[in-house]
């Protein structure tokens, strides 16, 4: 490639949705050869500011400059045609078509006539260049993860991306297929092409790439080389600084083991193992957060504890009961209490109305169905009692759940899983999204449910909120533990490093 | 360009409105149809409405058209609600019918009157419900999906029922030749209203029907099984609700009522079974858009089924009056259906800059 080095720059990137800003002010500047890993934890606003590069999204403010060149797109094929691509995290490839076919339908300006000839040409020669080894003629359902992120690294290069944008590459790949993808990154580098990469695995950026950078609620905390970069102190970056709130909590001894997870492991949605060997135990008297970066196999451990999905090989016991495997309705006749992620999706029927909401778990127990109906009289009487007890904010019970706040979900959500005292509640994320003040609530009443003997899991990403609640904190990584801590021994900066899989 | 927007809820009014449009826009095309048949449309319309509510005659027709349609609609209503989408309430009827000329040739006989009657019905509606079963089955425990299973269950029926009384076991000994069962004892004719073909009995089971059904879905556990199955698979799941056991259920109950719909249509009218085509003339098809003209609300369809036998016997009155293919009426069914399919869309969606912001 001779042609002069290639710079881009983002210059006070400001995008905010519905008021709230999720790039404040973000400042980058790069040059070919560049490779740059973009760190910070979910939320963190990495993914919004790679498409508003890739012309997904516009911003409210800022501007992208590209060889000195200020450029707004319009459309991903306006930020193509100026040499931007993009990898997603989730593959966009026809299963039932061949590798040829994907990759011809996605390239610009192939002919009309016999266009798979056309590109198998091209595909060939950029194949042989930089050793993109995938085969041109299996279909895309017989390719393997790594493969497929191959056909779609060829694709944009096909394209004439001079830039690449790479969302969490390494998060479906085995690890030799992480090698292989650096490798391949590294040539592309090396041929004067600029490469970002968005990722939480701190040791990955730090042997591939060349700056770094973290993103911090939206704001750039750090920009620097990677050479002679803190690991430590990347990591306090990418998860905020040492809270020292203390909630009311009292100190009592943690009581009899409720829940007990030993060995377990359980496969994902796609067949592939999420979670790999876990072991715990909580107590009565006792919180035991979890804290990771979502997609490490906190969703399948928990739904594998409350009955959603079945283990491969390991073991649940609930107070000594050996519950591996139990339904939903049994776990929850045994007192398992679920607070479950992506409340919208999970937790509710939205079109339902708040009331019919209120017994979404026991709308099949005594005191709600009687011979077969619905106690109409009792099932209201207990969504009033939820919403006066648990103050949610609606204008009856009568009101469809959707047209809810999402803080007022969440506590007719808690409401309904608390009462009735169950002996282990399992809440994942359970502020993820809310504000301050329905923030506030759920934690005091996760604390109130500990005081009262209940035994907490309680699975969150918000390492504020870990270390605010939980006496026990494991990190989970790649669906293992890094480590169990009691929350005396346990400094954010040493659960940054094990959420970004480094042993500190 | 019109940018649309989801609307939050569809209240009754707008629900109605819709509804309303979309049979009027549908209106319209069949008048163009009708117009380049030749036929002026106004005509056309006027005879199709006089052929079935416009005489005591027409109004009996309509009512006896509107038996099996409110029935089988009825009992379609139930997976609908769990987005379960039973195509093959055509086959239902005829297993139900089938099953109940079986046993009505050749177990019944000698049962006194009431009792042949109630044993017919009972035999039609389990025949059906096990019909109806299969699909349920084949999507919970293999991932079949539901319409294509159904809808080839209707096929399977068909020849069936051929193979049985075309030449085959069920051929009746005083049909001479024809492909016709032997018809049922007279113990077993259902009453009828005098001077129409209403077999009440059949009727009566499909209003209380309807206001069953209503009730089931609203105020039984069944019900609200049914109703998380069908608006939030995942909170259904997170709820520990048994799909296969809702599946099953609700399909057992649909296949039943279609089969009592053929039953019906076995003992009130044509007293034997002869080609398939025949005994339902595409009730179980036709009752789909009864169903969604009744947007799922079981009393909706109280009215919706006489307003759509209502078109049946008007077309059957164009189709002698006017000289209109025998597939007019097909098509006028088809027409409306495409518009209130569409009009699915003008419930969900309003266009921006209306309404509260």
């Amino acid at each position: 490639m001779e042609q002069p080095l290639r710079t881009l720059e983002l210059a006070g990137i400001t995008k905010s949705f519905y008021g709230k800003t999720v790039n404040d002010g973000v400042s980058l500047s790069l040059k070919g050869g560049d490779i740059l890993g973009l760190l910070g934890e979910n939320g963190a606003g990495k993914t919004t500011l790679m498409n508003i590069l890739f012309g997904l999204y516009r911003p409210d403010s800022g501007s992208i400059v590209l060889d000195g060149k200020s450029v707004s797109f319009k459309s991903p094929k306006e930020a193509m045609r100026a040499g931007i691509g993009m990898v997603h995290q989730h593959f966009a490839l026809v299963p039932g078509h061949s590798v040829l076919d994907n990759i011809t339908v996605a390239l610009h300006n192939s002919p009309f006539f016999y266009p798979q000839k056309a590109a198998r040409k091209r595909v060939v020669s950029f194949q042989e260049k930089f050793h993109l080894d995938v085969p041109l003629e299996a279909k895309a359902w017989e390719l393997s993860a790594g493969e497929l992120q191959r056909v779609e690294i060829l694709k944009a290069l096909l394209n004439g991306a001079e830039i690449l944008i790479l969302d969490e590459p390494t998060s479906v790949l085995s690890a030799i297929e992480v090698q292989q993808l650096f490798t391949l990154l590294r040539t592309m580098a090396s041929e004067g092409k600029i490469i970002l990469i968005i990722s939480h695995k701190l040791e990955e950026i730090l042997d591939l790439c060349t700056r770094v950078a973290v993103l911090r609620k939206g704001k750039i905390e750090t920009q620097r080389l990677t050479q002679g970069a803190d690991k430590r102190q990347l990591a306090r970056m990418m998860v905020g600084h040492e809270v020292h709130t203390e909630q009311n909590r009292e100190e009592i001894a943690a009581g009899e083991v409720i829940l007990e997870v030993e060995n377990l492991h359980v496969l994902g949605d796609r067949g592939e193992l999420m979670v790999k060997g876990v072991n715990f135990q909580v107590r009565q008297h006792e919180i035991f957060g979890i804290a990771g970066v979502s997609g490490n196999g906190q969703r399948e451990l928990a739904e594998a504890i409350t009955g959603l999905r079945g283990a491969s090989s390991g073991k649940v016991w609930l107070d000594g009961r050996d519950v591996t495997g139990a339904s939903v309705k049994h776990l929850s006749a045994q007192g398992v209490a679920h607070i479950p992620e992506e409340r919208m999706r999970f937790g509710i029927v939205p079109n339902f109305l708040l009331y019919e909401n209120a017994v979404l778990k026991d709308y099949h127990a005594q005191d709600f169905s009687d011979k077969g109906f619905l106690n109409r009289t009792a099932i209201k009487g207990f969504a009033e009692m939820i919403v006066e007890n648990f103050r949610v904010t609606t204008p009856s019970i009568h009101t469809p759940l959707k047209n809810l706040s999402g803080g007022n979900i969440q506590k007719l959500i808690l409401g309904r899983e608390i009462t009735g005292d169950p002996t282990l509640l399992v809440a994942s994320h359970p502020t993820y999204g809310l504000d301050v003040g329905a923030t506030e609530y759920i934690r005091t009443h996760l604390l109130a449910r500990r005081n009262a003997g209940g035994a907490v899991l309680l699975i969150s990403e918000d390492l504020e909120e870990i270390m605010t609640l939980a006496d026990q904190i494991a990190v989970i990584y790649g669906g293992k533990f890094m480590g169990i801590l009691h929350r005396n021994h346990a400094t954010m900066t040493d659960l940054g490093l094990m959420m970004a899989g480094v042993h500190p | 360009m019109i940018r649309w927007e989801p609307r939050e809820n569809p209240t009754a009014p707008t629900s109605t409105l819709v509804t309303a449009g979309s049979l009027g826009a549908g209106l319209v095309a069949v008048g163009i149809l009708f117009a380049f048949s030749g036929v002026n449309p106004f005509f056309a319309y006027y005879k199709i409405f006089s052929g079935s509510f416009g005489s005591f005659y027409g109004l009996g027709e309509t009512l006896t058209k509107a038996t099996p349609l409110l029935l089988t609609a009825v009992g379609l209503s139930i997976p609908y609600r769990g987005k379960f989408w039973n195509i093959g309430a055509e086959s239902q009827i005829l297993m139900g019918a089938l099953a109940a000329v079986t046993m009505g040739l050749f177990v019944f006989p000698g049962l006194p009157a009431p009792v042949f009657i109630l044993a017919l019905f009972l035999t039609g509606a389990i025949a059906g419900g096990l019909w109806g079963i299969i699909p349920a089955l084949l999507k919970i425990k293999l991932g079949v999906n539901e319409v294509i299973s159904t809808l080839m269950l209707n096929y399977i029926a068909v020849k069936i029922v051929e193979f049985l009384v075309n030449n085959g076991p069920l051929t009746g000994k005083s049909k001479r030749g024809y492909p016709y069962t032997d018809d049922l004892l007279p113990a077993s004719f259902l009453p009828v209203i005098p001077g129409t073909r209403i077999h009440w009995i059949t009727l009566a089971l499909g209003i209380a029907a309807a206001i069953g059904v209503f009730f089931l879905l609203k105020h039984s556990k069944l019900g609200y099984e049914i109703r998380v199955s069908g608006e939030n698979r995942e909170a259904a799941r997170y709820a520990g609700i048994n799909f296969l056991k809702v599946s099953v259920i609700s399909m057992a109950i649909s296949g039943a009522l279609a089969g009592l719909a053929g039953v019906g249509e076995l003992a009130g009218i044509h007293h034997h079974l002869g080609d398939p085509g025949s005994l339902s003339s595409g009730y179980g098809f036709t009752a789909i858009i009864v169903v969604w003209l009744a947007r799922l609300n079981p009393l909706g369809i109280l009215l919706s089924s006489f307003l759509m036998a209502g078109i049946l016997v008007g077309g059957d009155a164009i189709q002698i009056s006017l000289k209109l293919p025998a597939v007019t009426v097909q098509v006028v069914n088809g027409i409306f259906l495409l518009f209130l399919i569409a009009g699915e869309f003008f419930m969900q969606n309003r266009p921006q800059g209306r309404g509260e912001k």
